[in-house]
């Protein structure tokens, strides 16, 4: 019995840097329920990456490598931690809540026979018994979930509400090779290598300022005002994703878990709720500000500077005063 | 080809949520719904095909009794039939694998070439009910799907990766595909969309009839209002003095 954590390589083959997020999410559930805790890395060719895990304090690593992993796909990895579940049988398994795990985290708890709790935010006691916080209704309540029934039970972590797990070099642990076999024919879907697309002129990443719009700017018409007050604070435009999904502003302006990661001096965020995949892209920045209608919307959870308002009258007012300065 | 839509409805995006005496549910006496608006980006997948290779498309969801905006709105976009599986147990936070193992045992009846669901729901976004209904279904699938083409055999899609990056996929019908927002644009419903949904057929399944009970795995304990982490400062006034105190904090912070 452990507490299982299964890292994940990314398509250049590091680890993805919620992998250890979920280490920690793991480890506060190991130490509760006194449970070793143990790390799996699965993928084509792993290299230096399974002795990495080993120096992260975990007692045990679990190796999955098969020359059939080495494209990601649905099929190959259920399969092959269908197989390393049964022979670990670990009584938690913790997953980062990447758009891999969302790929795949399903079809292996339904192939296991087992319920996948996604993207929890924390982990709380009751006794002995686990319990787990989810957002939902996009953020607007709380959900407290038991898993019941038998072991393993799978649950996987919401990017960036665990903090990264430190390296513990001192005492590496040991690393299993396990033994798993994969059938090609069983592989239905057929993977080419990632790209990304053609560039944009948008290099959002070395931007100092950037006023960043939402669907609170409700027409392509009123672009033009937040353009006005990205020129007066001599500041890029970016977007949230339903501005750059309408075809308002280019793609290479999107912030968020699809789209670009940023980190200016000062993000001004305009009508924009703070989704959770929005924030991971800009909660880096220096300064957040925001201008948004709702006082319960969760972009003010990270500002830090917040102005419940009206953005059609606060932006004119930002504006003229500005060039009054 | 024959093409299935999951489809949901959702509480409105302006709607006040109201947990239940138990505290473990909600209290949707008053609540409006709308189509989960994931989902009518599947719709359109569906209603663009069938433009293009005159295909079926069926509307589906699982609901409380009575739960057929999504499915009314689909038949008035251009679905051709409804399917509406009822029961009680899907009007609160209803575990994935339930609402799937009901989807599949209506959808193997169908015999689709392929599923479409939206990539999550705006209510509890487990983001599971699509791939758990392809492992059920035996299909093969993908996910965050933006760019999808066929020939009648095989799909070619587009799949989403983090942070920018793409990836093509191949894979055979039949098979399963979440799609994500932005594949397309919408359409609306016409007067006349409407009034033909009207004679359209939709098929009611009382959930008691199929053979889709599943043991618990998630159990909710309680819903509530989130505990906020407000660390910021609120700044109050008329919309001028708002822009004047903020201005004078981005100075402060030297920001500006
Ligand atoms: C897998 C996946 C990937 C995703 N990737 C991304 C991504 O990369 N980037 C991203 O941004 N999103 C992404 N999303 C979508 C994300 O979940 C949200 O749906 C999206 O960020 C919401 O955008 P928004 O805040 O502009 O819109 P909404 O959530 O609709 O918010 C609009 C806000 O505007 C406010 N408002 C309305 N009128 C006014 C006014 N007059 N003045 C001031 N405020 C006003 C409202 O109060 C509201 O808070 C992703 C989702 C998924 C599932």
């Amino acid at each position: 019995m452990s507490v299982l954590v299964v890292a994940e390589l990314t398509h250049a083959g590091d680890f993805h840097p919620m992998s250890w997020e979920a280490l920690t999410a793991g480890r506060e559930l190991a130490g509760q329920l006194g449970l070793p805790l143990s790390c799996l890395v699965i993928g084509g060719s792993l290299g230096d990456r399974s002795a990495e895990a080993a120096a992260r304090g975990v007692t045990q690593v679990a190796a999955v490598e098969h020359a059939l992993l080495s494209a990601y796909t649905a099929d190959g990895f259920c399969s092959a931690l269908t197989q390393a579940l049964g022979q670990i049988a670990p009584q938690y398994v913790v997953f980062p809540h990447t758009y891999q795990v969302r790929d795949y985290g399903p079809k292996l708890a339904t192939a296991v026979g087992r319920a996948f709790l996604s993207d929890c935010t924390s982990i709380r006691f009751d006794g002995a018994e686990p319990i787990f916080v989810k957002q939902v209704f996009q953020g607007k309540l709380s959900a407290d979930f038991t898993l019941a029934g038998d072991a393993p039970r799978l649950f996987s972590v919401q990017s960036g509400a665990f903090a990264a797990d430190a390296e513990r070099p001192d005492s590496p642990a040991p690393i299993h090779a396990l033994a798993i076999e994969l059938d090609e024919a069983a592989i239905r879907v057929h993977p080419t290598e990632p790209y990304r697309e053609a560039a944009g002129t948008a290099d959002l990443s070395s931007a100092e300022r950037i006023v960043s719009i939402g669907r609170g700017i409700k027409d392509p018409e009123n672009i033009a005002l937040a353009q006005r007050l990205a020129d007066a604070l001599g500041a890029e435009l970016a977007a949230s994703r339903p501005i750059c999904d309408s075809g308002w502003l280019p793609l290479d302006r999107q912030v968020g878990s699809s789209g670009q990661t940023v980190k200016p001096k000062l993000y001004l965020a305009l009508g924009i709720s703070g989704a959770i995949q929005h924030l991971v892209g800009m909660k880096g920045s220096e300064v957040i500000a925001a201008i948004n209608t709702d006082a319960s919307a969760p972009i003010f959870e990270v500002a830090d500077y917040g102005v419940v308002g009206d953005l059609f009258e606060v932006v004119p007012e930002l504006l003229k005063q500005l060039e009054q300065s | 080809m024959k093409i299935v839509v999951c489809m949901k409805q959702t509480p409105s995006k302006d709607s006040i949520l109201r947990t239940s005496a138990d505290g473990a549910g909600l209290d949707l006496s008053q609540t409006e719904f709308e189509t989960n608006e994931p989902d009518s980006y599947a719709l359109e997948e569906a209603l663009r095909l069938k433009d293009e290779h005159s295909a079926e498309v069926v509307a589906i969801t699982a609901g409380a009794a009575n739960t057929t905006t999504a499915i009314r709105d689909a038949l008035a976009k251009g679905a051709d039939r409804g399917i509406l599986i009822e029961d009680d147990l899907f009007a609160g936070v209803a575990e994935p694998l339930a609402t799937a193992t009901a989807l599949a045992v209506a959808i193997r009846k169908e015999s689709p070439d392929l599923v479409l669901t939206g990539l999550q729901s705006d209510d509890v976004g487990f983001g599971q009910t699509g791939v758990v209904l392809a492992e059920l279904l035996g299909l093969p699938h993908a996910t965050l799907i933006v760019e999808l083409r066929t020939d009648g055999a095989t799909l070619d899609v587009k799949r989403e990766l983090e942070a920018g990056w793409f990836q093509r996929l191949q894979l055979p019908l039949p098979a399963l595909l979440t799609i994500q927002s932005g594949i397309n644009k919408p359409r609306y419903a016409t007067l006349m969309g409407i009034k033909k949904a009207k004679k359209k057929p939709l098929d009611r399944l009382p959930l008691g009839e199929l053979d889709a009970a599943v043991s618990p795995g998630l159990v909710v304990q309680r819903l509530y209002a989130p505990t906020k982490q407000k660390t910021g400062t609120l700044l109050t006034g008329t919309p001028a003095e708002q822009a004047a105190q903020l201005l004078t904090k981005l100075r402060e912070a030297k920001v500006l």
